[in-house]
């Protein structure tokens, strides 16, 4: 094919030029699809009850994934700070996974457990009260808000058949009843307790 | 991973490498028919252009490119899983399934994130050893390194980076997170409790008493006797008839009201209060109950440093 050709029919030319940056992701990316250690849990690793579940979907409609990582990286710096950094079989339930590249605030990926649950409700409806120094927004509304749990036993359910999440059948039964009349509060603390239990 | 994926890799990677060469190669001879420098038989707008060749300096970056790609698919993994590369180089132990097997394979480990922890304890776990051990290799008492300077610095600093966050940064803690630097203490003061508390974590549970005591006056009048406790000026006949309840409470603190530090039940006779001493605050307390939870931190901090953050913490109350 001559250059001259290529070069004069722009649709081919785009073609070609994603035909030749894919080899990349072809050779890095493809293979991790199938590995063991990017698509087996770790032996720790249990699922979200539905209590979490919800509050992860809470977490995600704050958006506190676009200020908050949850990938602690194998230095020293993060690990002395965060604990034992993130392993691949620890985020092959997370659908989407909230993993993250910017942190406007810390890292919570090992969050769980490390503060008490009246700290995370009073941190969570005015940040200052307890960390005079934090930029974070309040978010006093999750008081307030009751989850009814409508869509709970659907959002289990879908995790177990498309991604494999071992939930039970009792899971799945007592899904709505776990999470109604649960406030918004209450589900993302239960979340935010759950975050990093498998290498803590 | 399986050989077909090393394959799919080397393959993909090594027509890549070979398939710019050859392309560089091939872009680099003149096969227009026109010598170099002169105009290209097509004009654009009038615009010219001349058969010039690639820039030297470009071509040459580009086979210097080729070459460092092929080094570096020698030096670091590439190709395999089981592959380390000349340099035997990993970032971390990624393949470990549970804790234990990351401290295990910690020990052995030779990758960068194991390199960059050695050399740290290497630097630090001296100075660090002398500040918390004695010559025996036990820990040193703490109420000695209360009094040692350097290690009550370090004490201080792993307090910022993880318990400043409920007990403030002054120790002084706030509404519902004790204040660890006025001699009050809910589960005892002596060095070694601390440790524990640190260690461990504590459960405070107050529970909610106003359906036992049966509504909103009886909750009234226990509060009244209770401020009353710690010398404040209460309605004299509410407190009398709240007095008559205390039995209730005096089960956790105590017949005079002293508080148990066993059970982390406060004392009620002094001017402390963790929820706020106000009536409509000790009414709430009473009314709801209290829940205090500290958080166990021998998994997250390990030994080393609680003993530090412990020393630290008591030396908060030397100073008094």
């Amino acid at each position: 094919m001559k250059h001259e050709f290529i070069e004069k029919n722009a649709g081919l030319l785009a073609i070609l030029i994603i035909v030749a940056i894919s080899f990349g992701g072809l050779a890095q990316i493809t293979p991790l699809l199938f590995q063991k250690e990017t698509t087996e849990p770790v032996d720790t690793l249990r699922p979200y009850t539905a209590l979490e579940m919800e509050g992860r979907d809470i977490y995600i409609k704050e958006g506190c994934h676009t200020c908050h990582s949850q990938m602690i990286r194998p230095f020293r710096a993060e690990t002395e700070r965060y604990g034992h950094y993130s392993v691949a079989g620890e985020g092959v339930w997370e659908h989407p996974f909230l993993w993250g590249s910017k942190r406007t605030g810390p890292d919570l990926a090992r969050v769980g457990q490390r503060y008490s649950d009246a700290w995370h409700e009073v941190h969570l409806i005015n940040p200052r009260d307890v960390v005079p120094q934090s930029n974070m927004p309040g978010f006093p509304w999750l008081m307030d808000n009751v989850l009814t749990g409508e869509d709970t036993q659907r959002k289990l359910e879908i995790f177990r058949n498309n991604f494999g999440v071992p939930y039970t059948d009792e899971d799945i039964a007592g899904a709505k009843a776990a999470v109604e009349g649960k406030t918004e509060m209450q589900a993302l603390i239960a979340y935010l307790q759950s975050l990093g239990h498998a290498f803590q | 991973m399986s050989l077909f994926w090393t394959i799919w890799i080397s393959v993909i990677t090594l027509t890549v490498v070979i398939g710019c060469a050859v392309l560089l190669r091939m872009t680099s001879k003149n096969t227009t028919g026109v010598p170099e420098g002169e105009p290209m038989p097509h004009t654009f707008d009038g615009i010219q252009e001349l058969n010039n060749p690639l820039p030297k300096w470009w071509v040459g970056l580009f086979w210097f490119t080729i070459v460092i790609a092929m080094i570096y698919s020698i030096a670091f993994p590439t190709y395999t899983a089981n592959y380390n590369g000349l340099l035997n180089w990993t970032s971390s132990e990624q393949s470990v399934m549970n804790p234990e097997e990351s401290a295990e394979a910690a020990k052995t480990s030779q990758s960068q994130y194991q390199r960059e922890m050695n050399a740290a304890d290497e630097k630090y776990g001296a100075v660090f050893k002398d500040l918390a051990y004695n010559e025996s290799g036990a820990y040193k008492d703490l109420t000695l390194i209360a009094k040692d300077k350097e290690a009550v610095k370090v004490g201080q600093r792993l307090f910022l980076q993880n318990c400043a966050q409920c007990h403030g940064s002054d120790a002084r803690g706030s509404k519902g997170f004790p204040n660890l630097a006025d001699n009050d203490w809910l589960y005892g003061g002596d060095a070694e409790t601390i440790k524990t508390t640190i260690m461990h974590g504590r459960n405070g549970v107050m529970p909610a008493w106003k359906d036992i005591l049966g509504g909103d006056q009886a909750v009234k009048e226990v509060a009244s006797y209770v401020l009353k406790l710690s010398g404040r000026r209460v309605n004299a006949i509410e407190a009398q008839a709240g007095g008559e309840k205390f039995a209730l409470c005096a089960a956790c603190h105590g017949p005079e009201g002293k508080g148990i530090p066993a059970m982390g039940a406060p004392n009620l006779t002094d001017k402390v209060w963790l929820y706020g001493g106000s009536r409509k605050a000790v009414e709430d307390s009473i009314a709801n109950g209290r829940s205090g939870v500290m958080p166990a931190w021998s998994k997250i901090l390990g030994e080393d440093k609680v003993h530090l953050i412990a020393a630290f913490v008591y030396s908060l109350s030397l100073e008094k």
